[in-house]
């Protein structure tokens, strides 16, 4: 049952629904806008969705004569053969079912979805951009002109003094930056056994750590929802090769003690870590660098609005400070030093390298993406996007019913859901048109609703977002634990997908 | 809501139970466990003739809310393992003191079970 309304000073946001039966369709008044949301859905035979292309237009192949063994080729071969339309119409169903950030708004919390500006995909789509990498460095120095520069930008961006752009995702750059540290630290025969963790830090920290051979320390929040300067002397020994931290941390709050922490764990001759996943907080207004970290990595896909990868191709580039940039992976851009005529960079092998972490010089498009994006803001457009991250962030909260026990607060905030369940309310705005936010983590707010809408954001969105929190926080239990039902998909069957998982489509057969 | 805490079991603060009978023990997870974990979709258990020690971890459970890590009651030698567990997750939810169980154990030390929280005292820990 939907209620009609709920309280909220500003603006006033309601329902109009039939009160006695939920319908397909419902309008959200926002003051602003009145958004109306029912997601279109293909099927095809009742309840299968839109067909495979091998479904909808097989094409049977006869082999002729083959040079190969008999044994290795086959007589006839089945292939999807739709003429265009039929595919364009394929594809153009299946991104109708889906939501994604340029469907609305998409909040989900500590993954900073930003739009993905498309310029950036036609200049990283230019002939010019395509060089194959086994090419001599002489002949592709606009190539390495352009990862000079971003590494020189990104440098500048978190206040280090080197940065490698090889690493092909964020946890990739943890395990090249912690794979530094322990570098530095064996190059100084300083053996040491132990990282230290906050327990709200993200698991690829302590994936990270383990990874690399160390033990995991984790460290307790304080009362406030920072680091617990107390519990961080405590944990801190002569076998601390590193701290890694996220500032603001997960919780959106800016760790205020940052340079104590430093000092702290410096003094007992550690290395501060970086999680360059809440940068976009920080940009144009105070640097890692300047904070006392000494290696850091940065999320392109979150700060610099490259896609999120899902899988694919994504970039973590490290950065790192003038005693660690010896050990950084090779090979590394620098400028020439004379004038032989083979250009202006080159590829070097910095002395101590940790050698290679991704073949050849890194996801190179990505990075192309996230230089177009830097270039394209500017100093005065990247401190305008920070600003407009925590704007819209306490904007939004602002304007939602649930309370925010933490703060104040930066680019995200973690919400409460209280007495409901989180993963329901986050089903149930899955029907109002917005992506629900993260859920149920960190694990230091009940029912967590870890929220972050981006600088992307216009005020209009952000009132159709509050209004969607409005509206779920109405519902009662039963509604939401049906929800969603006007996306193409229902609620999902968490348990039987994992008690028995088809991983294969060859499975779906066996189900008919 | 109450949750079944049976008299006749031992307890860990961490929802382990262990039943004794001679030499032999039974070791399983508690029904609050079971609802604090929510469906259950893997079980992961050592094998026949391992050795526990008590208060580490022997295995993992994996529901569709988290994964956790389950501790001996008590050090052993490892003499049976519920292996419908593994096609059958769902009996931790069902019946996590019957068809629930996870290892028999033959008891190395059978001191160690006055560590232990009685039914009564593990009550007064999950209210």
């Amino acid at each position: 049952m939907l209620s009609g309304h709920f309280d909220l000073a500003v603006p006033p946001p309601g329902i109009e629904t039939a009160p006695s039966s939920r319908p397909t369709s419902l309008t959200l008044d926002t003051g602003v806008s009145r958004v109306r949301y029912k997601q279109a859905s293909w099927t095809d035979d009742g309840d299968r969705y839109e067909p495979l292309l091998s479904e909808k237009a097989p094409k049977t192949v006869d082999i002729e004569d083959s040079p190969l063994p008999e044994e290795l080729t086959r007589d006839s071969l089945e292939l999807p053969a739709p003429a265009e339309p039929e595919l364009a119409r394929h594809y153009t169903r299946l991104s109708q079912m889906n939501y994604g950030v340029e469907s609305g708004p998409f909040p989900l919390g500590s993954c900073t979805m930003k739009y993905n500006p498309s310029f950036t995909e036609d200049i990283a789509a230019l002939p010019s951009a395509a060089v194959h990498p086994a090419r001599p460095d002489s002949t592709v120095q606009g190539t390495l002109a352009l990862s000079y520069r971003l590494q020189d930008y990104l440098a500048r961006i978190g206040g280090m003094d080197a940065v490698t752009l090889q690493p092909p995702a964020g946890a990739a750059g943890e395990f090249t930056g912690i794979g530094i540290a322990k570098a530095h630290h064996q190059h100084n025969d300083d053996d040491r056994s132990e990282v230290v963790i906050p327990d709200s830090a993200h698991g690829t920290n302590f994936a990270t750590a383990a990874m690399a051979g160390y033990d995991v320390v984790e460290l307790p929040s304080g009362d406030d929802g920072r680091v617990d300067i107390d519990a961080l002397e405590a944990a801190v020994s002569e076998e601390t090769a590193a701290l890694m931290l996220t500032n603001p941390n997960t919780l959106g709050l800016f760790e205020r003690d940052i340079e104590r922490i430093a000092d702290i764990v410096h003094d007992a001759g550690g290395l501060l870590y970086y999680d360059g996943a809440n940068l976009n907080a920080l940009l144009g207004r105070a640097r890692p660098g300047d904070m006392g970290f000494d290696v850091m990595h940065y999320n392109v896909h979150k700060t610099f609005a490259t896609p999120h990868g899902g899988g694919g191709p994504g970039a973590g580039p490290v950065g790192v400070t003038e005693k660690l940039a010896p050990f950084l992976p090779a090979p590394h851009v620098r400028e020439r030093e004379g004038d032989d005529g083979r250009g202006d960079y080159e590829y070097y092998r910095p002395d101590h390298s940790i050698g290679k972490v991704h073949g050849y010089y890194g996801n190179w498009p990505v990075l192309v993406k996230a230089f177009a994006y830097i270039t394209r803001l500017g100093d005065s457009g990247l401190a305008d996007a920070s600003a407009k991250a925590v704007l819209n962030a306490n904007y939004l909260a602002e304007r939602i019913p649930y309370e925010v026990p933490f703060g104040p607060f930066h680019h995200e905030f973690v919400a409460s859901a209280g007495e409901q369940d989180a993963a329901d309310v986050a089903k149930g705005m899955l029907d109002h048109g917005v992506h629900p936010p993260t859920t149920k983590w960190p694990e230091t707010v009940a029912e967590a609703l870890m929220t972050e809408p981006t600088e992307g954001e216009s005020r209009r969105s952000l009132d159709q977002l509050a209004a969607a929190f409005g509206a779920v926080h109405g519902e009662d239990d039963g509604t939401l634990a049906a929800a969603p039902t006007r996306t193409a998909a229902g609620r999902i069957d968490q348990v039987s997908a994992a008690r028995t998982p088809q991983l294969s489509w060859q499975a779906l057969d066996s189900d008919d | 809501m109450s949750f079944n805490v049976p008299d006749d079991l031992r307890y860990l603060e961490s929802h382990e139970w262990v039943h004794t009978d001679g030499a032999t023990a039974r070791v399983g997870i508690t029904d609050f466990a079971q609802d604090e974990l929510g469906d259950v979709v893997f079980v992961e258990l050592p094998d026949g003739g391992d050795n526990l020690t008590a208060g580490e971890a022997f295995g993992v459970v994996e529901s569709i809310k988290a994964v956790s890590d389950v501790y001996a009651p008590i050090s052993g030698t490892v003499t049976a393992v519920n292996e419908s567990l593994f096609d059958r997750p769902e009996l931790l939810n069902e019946d996590p003191f019957g068809d629930g169980w996870m290892l028999e154990v033959e008891v190395g030390d059978e001191g160690e079970l006055d560590e232990l929280l009685s039914a009564e005292e593990y009550r007064d820990q999950i209210v």
